[in-house]
């Protein structure tokens, strides 16, 4: 046998596609560069449930174990700050909505206004979260080294909190002590959701360099659209940490 | 050895390497950097993960030669613990996780499939960097003091007790893990998105299936480790206490996390080598695959058990008697995946006619060896002869019957089975069969004595053991050395097959697969125009009747 190949037969003659300037060449049509990338970023959000499944099981077992602890620690948390903050990433995910549209509607003007809405409603959340961490950084609710159960062991030592929970017992020291736990979990889950946060922020700021110089206004949306998508996703993470970390007791 | 072959070459004497091909097409160390070419990068990982095969091997000997004696003699204890880890780390991280699914299949899935290249070829090229990045971590670890918690990083012991490099050991791991997201996300949207026309789900050659099970497994068990990981570094750097029992922590939760994901890695390692035996045992005995669809669907099965099986490495770890009892029956089950497909090889082997090539003398060797880890494993599964057996070297005999008996021949068989197709010249056939049957011996003599050693309760982990045990180690040590000439000389013939070796020809092995069909080494976008399929898969009719075709149209 000479190096004559055995034929692949059967191009897929007759099936002309244009090549769009952005489609990249291992792709037949555009369409199945766009289905495939949309399901890549589908399939990351999966992995990203997982990741912060195992914090969510951490959750689960030691609420159970330790509520009493649980409650009372939850009620250093400030539920306006809170509840601003929910208010905050809903609109942020309403206007990164309208970006996605309009991009797809080619209006160079308005994805701009809308990524740039995001972007400061973004930095608006993770400024929240600083005024809240300072105050739990000053209290020595930081767990680790320097953690302090002095708040939990006598409630009347935090006049503030007290006044608003006035129903909080003392707790016995043992279980004070796991209020740590609390306040780990506390920290590690809104720490990670705000690390996804300001990843999310970095990327909102290239983008609206990018739409400024029209690269997202030619009908090619994959990148915005995707962006959108792990948008929504950091925001339905906090939609959870919400009611598990400031709503404990309060149904 | 039987003197028949299935082996046809092309004329020597006027035969060449096809000019334009994927290896010919850009010259220059930065264009294999910078390569998108899921070719490349196959082979980008085929070195790297080489390099670091011949790592952890040399701390296996190393090992070895410690337990000659049952003095800590060769090393200090503490040196041998860390050892040991790190063995275990870069065999599991850097070796067998991506053996097969990185070189391999990443060679392969695109051509199978019919498409031009994987659907991310950026996160591809990033997946090897990631890679790399993770190996020169856990290399500097090691050079710097080393890692003694074992490849498991049991909590309290790796957060509270031990002075080594955890943090940055955790931190490769947790790079590495993403490299193997990189590569399952990447291959399940190729296989969903990117089949060429009149492929259908049934029409994929097994080798698919079992690296699509594989990425499921990558993409879903993954993540867990990582946050698994963070915790640790976390308990670690700041004593949070989330695993630390004086605080409230509970060290089971740690063993849940991690075995989550480690056992399901188990199956990531060894599905996609089940991958490879289906191919071969089709190719080398004529015959489509028996009972394609029950192997396909067996793959998937082993990796949707797999995730429900992790608690039964937690056995003396102080879980619920009920717990034992549903989770040791769960690990039985996975037991009939696997039993499926053993039966399916062997009644493909029926009536076959078989040839005795490299790649199916490994193949041989895997069905056999991985058979009895496979049984040991059900052994283990049993709660009450899992307390007696667990923590000594039966365990270790067993997880090396499936990992290095089953997995590594695999990869060996597969690497031998495609290399005509990588690099367009044949290897060596008679010094492989050579290599393939010390390896086989080596092996056997290795680890077989384990099993015994465990029986008699030799623990593993330890530098030193009761004088008793030595004869056996002796045995076990100089089956070790066979072993390590029998991975040194395919190194050996393969570099050297790399200009010397004979022209392969598009289709030594007259196989079926797409990847078959084309030129080695292929192009760099694989066909010169997409195909149609429109056969089942291993059609050896099909495949005569292509030949005519070509006689009588040359």
């Amino acid at each position: 046998m000479s190096d004559s190949q055995v034929v692949v037969h059967g191009a897929a003659e007759g099936a002309h596609h244009e090549h769009l300037p952005y489609q990249r060449h291992h792709f037949e049509t555009y369409a199945q560069q766009s289905d495939a990338t949309n399901f890549a970023m589908w399939l990351f959000l999966l992995t990203e449930v997982m990741f912060f499944g195992g914090l969510f099981t951490a959750y689960l077992i030691y609420r159970n174990w330790y509520y009493p602890a649980f409650v009372e620690a939850s009620h250093q948390l400030d539920i306006r700050w809170g509840t601003a903050n929910t208010a905050v990433l809903i609109i942020s995910s309403f206007t990164m909505a309208m970006g996605v549209w309009s991009a797809e509607m080619k209006k160079k003007g308005a994805l701009v206004f809308f990524l740039v809405l995001t972007f400061i409603l973004g930095l608006a959340f993770l400024g929240i979260k600083t005024i809240e961490y300072k105050e739990k950084i000053e209290k020595n609710h930081v767990p680790g080294f320097h953690y302090s159960i002095q708040s939990f062991l006598n409630p009347s030592s935090d006049p503030e909190v007290h006044a608003k929970n006035p129903e909080d017992k003392p707790l016995p020291y043992d279980m004070a002590r796991h209020t740590e736990i609390y306040f780990f979990l506390y920290f590690a889950m809104t720490g990670m959701h705000a690390l996804h946060m300001i990843i999310g922020i970095a990327i909102l700021g290239f983008m609206i360099f990018r739409a400024r110089a029209d690269a997202y206004t030619t009908g090619h949306v994959t990148f915005v659209e995707n962006f959108g998508l792990y948008w929504h996703f950091v925001d339905i993470i906090w939609i959870y940490l919400f009611p598990l970390l400031y709503l404990i007791s309060r149904h | 050895m039987s003197a028949a072959t299935i082996v046809s070459l092309p004329d020597q004497s006027t035969a060449r390497i096809p000019r334009m091909n994927f290896m010919s097409k850009e010259k220059g160390l930065l264009s294999w950097l910078l390569t998108g070419d899921h070719k490349r990068i196959a082979m980008l990982y085929l070195v790297s993960i080489t390099f670091f095969f011949f790592i952890g091997g040399a701390l296996a000997g190393l090992i070895r030669l410690e337990l000659l004696t049952p003095q800590s003699d060769l090393m200090a204890t503490d040196t041998y613990n860390k050892v040991f880890s790190m063995h275990g780390i870069i065999m599991i991280f850097f070796f067998l996780v991506p053996s097969v699914p990185a070189t391999i299949g990443n060679f392969l899935i695109p051509i199978m499939i019919g498409a031009k290249d994987l659907a991310l070829p950026k996160i591809n090229l990033l997946s090897w960097y990631l890679y790399m990045a993770a190996g020169m971590l856990g290399l500097y670890a090691m050079a710097t003091g080393g890692v003694d918690t074992g490849w498991t990083f049991t909590t309290p012991l790796s957060t509270h007790y031990l002075n080594t490099n955890v943090i940055t050991t955790g931190l490769a791991i947790f790079i590495a893990g993403f490299s193997s997201i990189f590569t399952g996300l990447n291959f399940i949207v190729t296989i969903h998105k990117m089949r060429c026309p009149g492929m259908t789900w049934f029409r994929l050659p097994l080798f698919v299936w079992s690296n699509y099970a594989a990425s499921i497994l990558m993409v879903l068990g993954t993540p867990v480790l990582a946050i698994t990981l963070v915790l640790v570094v976390l308990e670690r750097t700041a004593g949070i206490g989330v695993f630390d029992p004086a605080k409230g922590g509970d060290p089971l939760l740690f063993q849940h996390l991690f075995w989550f994901y480690s056992h399901p890695a188990v199956y990531i390692m060894i599905l996609p080598g089940m991958g490879v035996i289906s191919e071969t045992v089709s190719t080398f005995s004529r015959k489509r695959v028996f009972g394609y669809t029950a192997v396909a669907f067996s793959s998937v099965a082993i990796a949707v058990f797999g995730f429900f099986v992790w608690a039964h490495h937690m056995f003396i770890m102080g879980i619920s008697n009920y717990s034992m009892l549903v989770f040791s029956l769960l690990t039985m089950l996975v037991a009939v995946p696997s039993a499926i497909k053993i039966f399916n090889w062997a009644f493909t082997l029926y009536k076959g006619s078989i040839t005795f090539e490299t790649p199916m003398l490994y193949s041989f060797g895997f069905m056999g060896l991985f058979t009895i880890g496979g049984l040991t494993g059900v052994f283990l599964a049993s709660s009450g002869t899992d307390i007696h057996l667990t923590e000594t070297y039966f365990i270790v005999a067993h997880f090396h019957f499936v990992m290095v008996g089953g997995m590594l021949m695999a990869f060996l068989a597969g690497v031998h089975f495609w290399w005509p197709k990588m690099t367009g010249r044949m290897y060596p056939e008679k010094i492989s069969q050579l290599a393939a049957l010390v390896t086989f011996i080596g092996f056997n003599f290795t680890f077989f004595p384990q099993f015994i050693l465990g029986t008699l309760g030799m623990p593993r982990r330890y530098a030193t053991y009761p004088p008793e045990f030595q004869v056996l180690n002796v045995f076990s040590t100089a089956g070790a050395t066979i072993l390590g000439v029998g991975y040194l000389l395919p190194i050996l013939y393969l570099t050297w097959s790399l200009k010397y070796g004979e022209i392969a020809g598009d289709n030594p092995w007259r196989a079926t697969g797409l990847e078959w069909q084309i030129q080695s080494p292929p192009l760099t976008e694989n066909f010169p125009s997409i195909p149609i399929m429109d056969h089942e898969a291993y059609d050896y009719e099909w495949l005569e009747g292509q030949k005519e075709n070509v006689a009588s149209v040359g």
